[in-house]
């Protein structure tokens, strides 16, 4: 499905990836874990085609397709999906119709009609219900005075109406009530099949616990350090980062 | 020795108004024309070191070379306006076959010179809100061709909006349309005013409507500005609102290479509703002046001014929005707010909300911002999978919102809408 090698990223000269080696397949959940700052949300900025960050090096092959070549729009319609760590709100544009037109868009780029009306309104009721999004709030502007946790289900449920390949959560659970929790990790799963795959970030093992992981990273200082099976995240959870970083130490010194 | 006579600008320019033939008007008019005349030789054009002309240069509009158009027949257009009402006016002239009517028991609506030689409010308040030390306001008053006439009798509701169309269709044009609206007690009515241009060069609006707004009686007019790209236009309303009335004016200013709009509200009863409403969508080197005045003279006003630029290329825009609170004027509520977008490193935005107030118990704000477009949303709305050009136009489609939801009449509604989409859609 991806496959990432040896990315370098800097922003304003200052280098925040600095070598990034991670392959994803098709029915694969990848769960990345690290400290603040590690990077972790600059590696979903960089693959969602963000253009403050300068790719200085390296390659990430998407579905057959150089990535790094592609605008932010047509890996979206490629079918790239990040749920934002920090979704911003926008006044003024309705949620539902701006989804209208990028689904329509991505049809058009595809040579298929727009789909009708009747087909998308059916198409929000199940996917808002599935990530139990009160009707009202998808009707209302993008996340304009939404609660952290409407943002963040707003996401799930964007991600539901898109029905991406590849899904990059950035901390998704992060605010979210045990309940919220629950309903976005079933959102995930029931959006789960053998053909896409997913990259979860997070600092918590609980999301873990709904959405079970094949792999689990660790991001630190802008590379992968290490990589294990599910059990990891709770080791991580229990013992902090601490023990990898000496591990690391010893190994360079 | 030989006698040379300097002619100075403004001599050149009313120079232009030489040939025009007046005489057929009526005495009433024809003294107001006099007494125009009179107040002209008195007064100069603006230059920028006057305050009230700051931000907008005008030797290119009053260097230009200019001429009066006859009266035209014979025009083939079909102008596809969505009403039953409608004036057409063509380089200041009322178009009899163009314009169409709708008979409407209360509601007279004709063109200026007709109303001269019938109407009895027309000749009691003619020229009586204009400002006498304004020169282009002057030389409206003295050298209108003619304009649209509105008056609305009390109690009557009018559902269907009126049209004023104001055309220009030949090159440097210069033409002077003169308005005049009253709407009795406790009446409601909507108009548009709309100027197009379908000519390429070098002409001058010069408008002037006088607007009376009775007790509580209800009035909105809707001003598009569609002038040509290198023809320029000063339009000046003066409105006087009696108690309980409420005003509404929505400007959008869509070309024009300098276009500068003189809003007066200079008087409000007690109770008033006045909603200031603005869309400058600029491009190329558009340059684009509102200047606002609102006197709250009585108590328990509201007013309520919004203005938004959408700045390209090498536009200028100015607002100046002045609001007075005379010391009568307890429990004024007064709000205003001007907000722009750059779009480019070579737009600018002048803006100066000034609020001059003298009593005690009121709330006023005002609030000026200037940015570009949101770089995060720009960005979360392509991720998602909107082309750049598309959530760019969705932006500005959302910036504009708020203004545009304020207008009563669905036609305009429909074509700012439209307008907006196909100017934004392709910018990269
Ligand atoms: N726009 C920016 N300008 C300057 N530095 C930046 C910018 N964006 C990110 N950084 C820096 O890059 C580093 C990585 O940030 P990033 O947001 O990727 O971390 P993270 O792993 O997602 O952290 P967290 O767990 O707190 O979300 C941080 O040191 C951060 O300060
Ligand atoms: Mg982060």
């Amino acid at each position: 499905m991806i496959k990432i090698e040896n990315l370098h990223a800097s922003i304003e000269g200052t280098e925040i990836l600095t070598g990034i080696n991670l392959e994803v397949k098709a029915g694969e959940v990848h769960a990345i874990m690290g400290p603040n700052g590690s990077g972790k949300s600059t590696l979903a900025n960089v693959l969602a085609g963000r253009d403050e960050y300068e790719v200085t090096e390296g390659s990430v092959d998407f579905l057959g397709e150089d990535l790094l070549d592609m605008e932010p729009e047509d890996r979206s319609r490629a079918g790239l999906f990040l749920a934002f760590q920090y979704p911003v709100e926008i006044p003024g544009v309705s949620n539902i119709n701006f989804l209208k037109t990028a689904i329509n868009e991505a049809r058009e780029k595809r040579g298929e009609d727009p789909m009708p009306a009747k087909d998308f309104l059916k198409r929000v009721k199940e996917k808002s219900k599935l990530v139990e999004l009160d009707g009202r709030l998808a009707n209302r502007s993008v996340n304009e005075g939404f609660s952290g946790g409407e943002k963040k289900r707003n996401e799930i449920f964007q991600m539901a109406m898109l029905d991406p390949k590849l899904a990059v959560l950035d901390e998704t659970d992060s605010g979210l009530d045990i309940d919220a929790l629950r309903i976005v990790a079933n959102g995930v799963n029931e959006l789960k099949t053998k053909d896409n795959a997913s990259i979860v970030i997070t600092h918590y093992q609980r999301l873990l616990d709904y959405i079970v992981p094949d792999f689990v990273h660790v991001l630190y200082q802008g590379k992968i350090v290490k990589t294990g099976p599910k059990e990891l995240a709770l080791e991580l959870e229990e013992r902090g980062y601490d023990w990898i970083i000496k591990e690391l130490e010893e190994v360079t010194a | 020795m030989n006698e040379t006579v300097t002619l100075t600008n403004k001599d050149k320019f009313l120079s232009h108004f030489d040939l025009v033939d007046f005489s057929m008007d009526e005495d009433f008019s024809s003294d107001k024309r006099k007494e125009a005349m009179e107040l002209i030789q008195w007064l100069d054009f603006p230059t920028s070191k006057a305050e009230y002309w700051k931000y907008t240069r005008i030797n290119k509009i009053i260097k230009g070379d200019y001429k009066v158009s006859a009266p035209e027949n014979e025009i083939e257009i079909d102008l596809a306006v969505p009403t039953k009402n409608c004036i057409v006016l063509i380089n200041g002239y009322f178009s009899e076959e163009l314009s169409f009517f709708d008979i409407t028991e209360g509601i007279q609506f004709s063109s200026l010179s007709d109303a001269k030689k019938s109407s009895s409010i027309l000749k009691e308040k003619f020229n009586s809100l204009v400002k006498k030390d304004e020169i282009f306001a002057d030389i409206n008053s003295a050298y209108h061709q003619d304009g649209a006439f509105m008056h609305v009798a009390k109690n009557v509701q009018a559902d269907e909006p009126y049209y004023i169309l104001n055309m220009v269709d030949d090159s440097n044009i210069i033409s002077n349309p003169r308005n005049f609206i009253f709407v009795e007690q406790g009446a409601n009515a909507k108009v548009v005013l709309k100027t197009i241009n379908t000519a390429n060069t070098g002409s001058f609006t010069n408008m002037v409507s006088e607007i009376f707004v009775e007790k509580n009686a209800h009035f909105e007019i809707n001003k598009i500005q569609d002038e040509a790209e290198d023809s320029f236009q000063i339009a000046t309303e003066q409105v006087v609102q009696a108690d309980d009335s409420t005003f509404k004016i929505n400007t959008f200013t869509l070309n024009g290479a300098i276009v500068r709009n003189n809003l007066n509200i200079d008087s409000l009863g007690k109770n008033t509703m006045t909603y200031l409403n603005g869309l400058y969508p600029l491009k190329g080197k558009q340059h684009v002046d509102n200047h606002t005045y609102l006197l709250h003279r009585e108590p328990n006003g509201e007013s309520h001014e919004l203005y938004k630029g959408i700045m390209g290329d090498s536009s200028t825009g100015v607002f100046n929005g002045k609001v007075f609170v005379h010391r009568e004027a307890q429990k004024t509520n007064a709000f205003q707010s001007n907000a722009n977008i750059v779009m480019t490193d070579t737009a600018t935005i002048n803006s100066k909300p000034e609020l001059e107030i003298y009593a005690d118990d009121v709330k006023c704000s005002h609030g000026s911002t200037t940015g570009q477009l949101d770089e995060e949303a720009l960005f979360y709305l392509r991720a998602r999978g909107l082309s750049k050009e598309s959530a760019r136009a969705v932006l500005v489609n959302a910036f504009a919102s708020d203004v545009i939801e304020q207008i009563g009449v669905d036609a305009v509604k429909d074509e700012i809408e439209k307008y907006i989409d196909d100017n934004y859609q392709g910018i990269k």
